[in-house]
């Protein structure tokens, strides 16, 4: 088996490539559902748009699911202090994705244009909802989250939902749902065709500036206006520890020295400035299926930015700061990361086989002649 | 922890999970029975049975969509509001909910999309696979989610770690190959498989006795009748029974379901009904059928079932060590190194779980009075009367069940003839029993488990999230609201598609379609 210290810097990779995994599949179709309204004028319209998602949602909100899953199994200590932590915001989460599966299916189940309306409107919430708390809690994440540990190791959050809406999370907000909603106007651009694909490309093109706008200011606000965290104790990664026993300072900048120390891993956040950039400039050139490509680095290089810069804190907390949770001391034990390590490593890839088997089966333009034809079955 | 906290918590996932269940036991029966209408479709080539699998998968599919969001709940709840369980138990208990996640969920969901869109896009052994796959991964989440509820019950193959202050995996076999998960994933796929068939046999029976669809409705119903026979028996055959000889818990919970307070000779008897007097602990009356309970527990004529009196009896010393166990575990915490602290929690850990049961009544447990030590073993094992109750509610109906299979099985078998009107109209009427069943039956399983979360290893009361109560009223509330108002719209739609019927596939082949068209239609 491989050694604990190296099985815990793939567990951050992992978790890394399933959050990445969740933004590019879940991702697409949460933001087709937040362009919904707006790129679909009639009812056929937003017919096409439900339909180029139809046969995908249910395979790609797994990732989601999957991710808290394996969460738990391996960083039980942050799933478990991060989601009672956020619980307002987590079920807030819940409560917008709950209208995901019945927007889908029961919306075209009855012939009424105020009931396929609220479902469309259910489908916009579910789509825009969650990529903007995401975000929200990364913010928070940034800043260090009030929560501390008694002997017994009970978690006990002090802050309040309100106080995570602060300006700087709100920024990391936009980010996320700036994002996740080009990532969807790419996807329908790829997928529609006529006066669907038009406003699709024109919402790729608002939002990819935006998100870049603002990823830009959350990264000045980054570098000179949040204090980051520094592990000032020695640690022992090959062994076992108790999450309370180190110590840790809040600095100014602190944020930025992973870059500082690594040079490389500035590559992570021009991914995204290039990613975008190459995204829009194929979208005009009329290549969407490269484009989409383009647009999933757009999320890989943002979503890493975030990770590198905390590397290697998962949840600091801002009221204890010894209690922080790092990707050294929060982990399951030696064997449960070695056992989840290989199903992981056998069992995505063999899921994105049969993922990208049901897009090649479902694959082509969606149009209003087909949601005709298969008027029966079609969303 | 503030038991009103706890309390509310213990609702709020009961509710959540049972929400969940309505939706479930339909999912797991109806793709297996989706995959033998399209086998013989396959086979024969005869389109009714094509229209059968698309038409019966339309109704799934409503259903299905409450399943995938209620189960959301299920995967994130336990952080929310579970987090000392989740941080106690994540490295055991996270591995199967993950594994349910990557090898079941991903299978189910990425196929079920190419059920439904995928007809004209594969060939018919293609699409017959997907279907399959479909049966195969809604099944898998079920082993898994049991496997995780299984160490629940029986917590094998893992021990306390004091330095990170949880549980942690030493054999994966033995959490995989718990018989107790075993035995469970059998009983509740077979209860799923009957729920699914009573809903074809139920609405079926109605076009029979609407005399609608005629050829459609016979068809299904006998495909009902015969996959819900072979189900009942499995699920009460091969059922939980077995289950009952594993472990204290289901020691626990087989004594409690029998309201057993006395030891009886073997073999027991099996209690028809009793009048429980909870706080004498004793029944002031009983009916019972001599040997059943001894031979159905044991499997023998000779061994005694542990009864309530005698599993309170050897709680009590439990409880005194764990006292032992938690001073020594406290001792460890300030100092890791103290070498008569590792030694006493070497010789007490078996029994931590019980010392922090005790927390419950006295804290900290090293200053318990002799009557708070007996509070505790008063509450080391679950309230009788629900338990008694809700096993003979869930036993008569699976029975009921059985019969109707029986008789319309039955029925079908009979050349030249048809069910008869009777049979019909009570097949009906047998509609909502299945779920009934399942919900009583999750209440025996979870509510026997109780005062613990993960048994004889961590109480109830001390696995909560630290939330204010306040939070938890208005989150039970939001789900309670949420769920029924979506339970409500799912119903409404069910029942107008069931009842419009094969019409609504739009084929030109069945009853109603004019009116199916105008009402359902889409563009």
């Amino acid at each position: 088996m491989l050694d604990y210290a190296t099985l815990k810097i793939i567990w951050w990779l992992l978790i890394g490539v399933l959050l990445i995994g969740f933004a590019i599949m879940d991702g697409h179709d949460m933001g087709v559902g937040a362009l919904l309204p707006f790129v679909g004028r009639t009812d056929l319209e937003r017919r096409v748009v439900i339909n180029t998602v139809g046969p995908h949602w249910d395979g790609n909100q797994v990732w989601f699911v999957s991710s808290g899953g394996v969460m738990f199994a391996a960083w039980p200590l942050v799933y478990a202090t991060a989601f009672s932590g956020f619980y307002w915001a987590m079920l807030a989460v819940l409560w917008a994705l709950f209208l995901r599966p019945v927007g889908f299916d029961f919306r075209s189940k009855m012939n009424d244009a105020r009931w396929r309306a609220a479902w469309d409107w259910g489908l916009f919430v579910s789509g825009a909802v969650p990529p903007l708390i995401f975000g929200v809690a990364f913010g928070n994440l940034f800043q260090g989250v009030p929560f501390g540990f008694d002997s017994q190791m009970i978690s006990t959050y002090t802050g309040s939902f309100w106080q995570l809406l602060n300006p700087f999370a709100l920024v990391c907000g936009v980010v996320s749902s700036a994002m996740i909603t080009m990532h969807g106007a790419v996807y329908l651009a790829h997928r529609t065709e006529g006066d669907i694909q038009r406003r699709a490309i024109a919402a790729a093109r608002m939002f990819g500036v935006l998100t870049l706008i603002a990823f830009s200011l959350a990264g000045v606000w980054l570098a000179f206006g949040i204090d980051g965290y520094t592990l000032t104790s020695a640690i022992d990664r090959a062994a076992q520890l108790d999450p309370t026993t180190k110590s840790v300072t809040r600095a100014a900048g602190a944020w930025l020295s992973n870059y500082r120390a690594v040079p490389a891993t500035m590559a992570l956040p021009a991914l995204a400035y290039v990613g975008t950039a190459t995204a829009l400039w194929l979208l005009t050139a009329g290549r969407t299926g490269f484009a989409f490509a383009a647009s999933a680095l757009v999320l890989a290089g943002v979503i890493s930015t975030a990770g590198a810069s905390m590397f290697p804190f998962v949840m600091p907390s801002s009221s204890t700061p010894n209690h922080s949770l790092t990707i050294w001391d929060s982990v399951s034990s030696h064997l449960t990361l070695g056992l989840m390590f290989w199903a992981v490593l056998i069992l995505v890839p063999l899921t994105v086989l049969y993922t990208g088997w049901a897009y090649k089966v479902m694959g082509g333009k969606v149009t209003a002649a087909y949601v005709r034809e298969n008027d029966h079955s079609a969303y | 922890m503030p038991e009103s906290l706890v309390d509310l918590s213990r609702l709020q996932f009961a509710a959540t999970a049972m929400y969940h269940f309505l939706f479930v036991p339909l999912t797991l029966g109806m793709t297996w029975l989706l995959v033998v209408m399209e086998s013989v479709y396959v086979m024969t080539n005869k389109v009714v049975y094509k229209d059968m699998t698309r038409f019966w998968g339309k109704l799934f599919g409503i259903n299905f969509a409450l399943g995938v969001t209620t189960g959301l709940t299920l995967e994130f709840q336990f952080g929310t509001n579970w987090a000392y369980y989740s941080h106690y138990v994540g490295d055991i208990f996270g591995t199967p909910l993950a594994l349910e996640g990557l090898m079941a969920f991903f299978l189910e969901s990425t196929f079920i999309g190419l059920f439904f869109f995928g007809w004209d896009r594969l060939s018919k052994t293609q699409h017959l696979l997907v279907t399959l796959l479909m049966a195969i991964g809604s099944n898998l989440s079920a082993l898994w989610i049991l496997i995780a509820n299984g160490w629940m019950q029986n917590p094998v193959g893992a021990q306390f770690n004091p330095l990170t202050m949880r549980m942690e995996l030493t054999d994966f076999w033995a959490v995989l190959f718990n018989p107790d998960a075993q035995a469970k994933f059998v009983h509740t796929v077979s209860a799923g498989y009957v729920t699914g068939a009573v809903f074809v046999l139920a609405i079926s029976a109605w076009y029979l006795l609407k005399g609608r669809d005629v050829e459609f409705a016979k068809r299904s119903f006998r495909i009902a009748a015969a996959f819900g026979l072979a189900s009942a028996l499995s699920v009460i055959v091969l059922g939980d029974e077995s289950g009952y000889t594993v472990g204290e818990a289901q020691q626990t919970k087989m004594a409690a379901l029998e309201a057993m307070w006395d030891p009886e000779p073997a073999p027991a008897g099996l209690k028809i009904i009793a009048v429980i007097d909870e706080a004498r602990q004793k029944n002031d009356w009983e009916i019972e059928i001599p040997w059943v309970l001894g031979l159905i527990g044991t499997r023998s004529v000779n061994k005694e079932i542990p009864s309530i009196k005698e599993i309170k009896q050897r709680n009590r010393p439990r409880i005194v060590s764990g006292i032992e166990a938690v001073k020594a575990l406290q001792a460890l915490r300030a100092d890791p190194a103290n070498a008569a602290a590792k030694a006493a929690f070497e010789r007490h850990k078996a029994d931590l779980g019980f010392g922090l049961l005790l927390r419950r009544f006295a804290d900290p447990v090293d200053q318990a009075t002799p009557a708070q030590i007996e509070q505790a073993v008063n509450a080391s094992i679950p309230r009788v009367t629900p338990m008694f109750w809700a096993f003979r509610t869930m036993v008569g109906f699976a029975f009921a069940l059985l019969a109707l299979f029986a008789l319309a099985f039955w029925s079908t078998l009979k050349v030249g003839s048809e069910p008869s009107p009777w049979l019909l109209k009570w097949a009906l009427w047998m509609l909502p029993v299945p779920w009934i069943t399942c919900e009583v039956g999750w209440f025996v399983s979870e509510y026997g488990r109780q005062p613990w979360t993960i048994y004889g290893v961590l109480p109830t009361s001390l696995s909560v999230s630290t939330l204010s109560t306040t939070s938890v009223v208005a989150s039970l509330a939001g789900f309670v609201a949420f769920y029924t108002l979506l339970l409500v719209v799912e119903l409404y739609l069910m029942i107008k598609f069931a009842r419009l019927g094969p019409g609504t596939l739009g084929t030109g082949r069945y009853a109603n379609e004019p009116a199916a068209m105008a009402a359902a239609s889409h563009a």
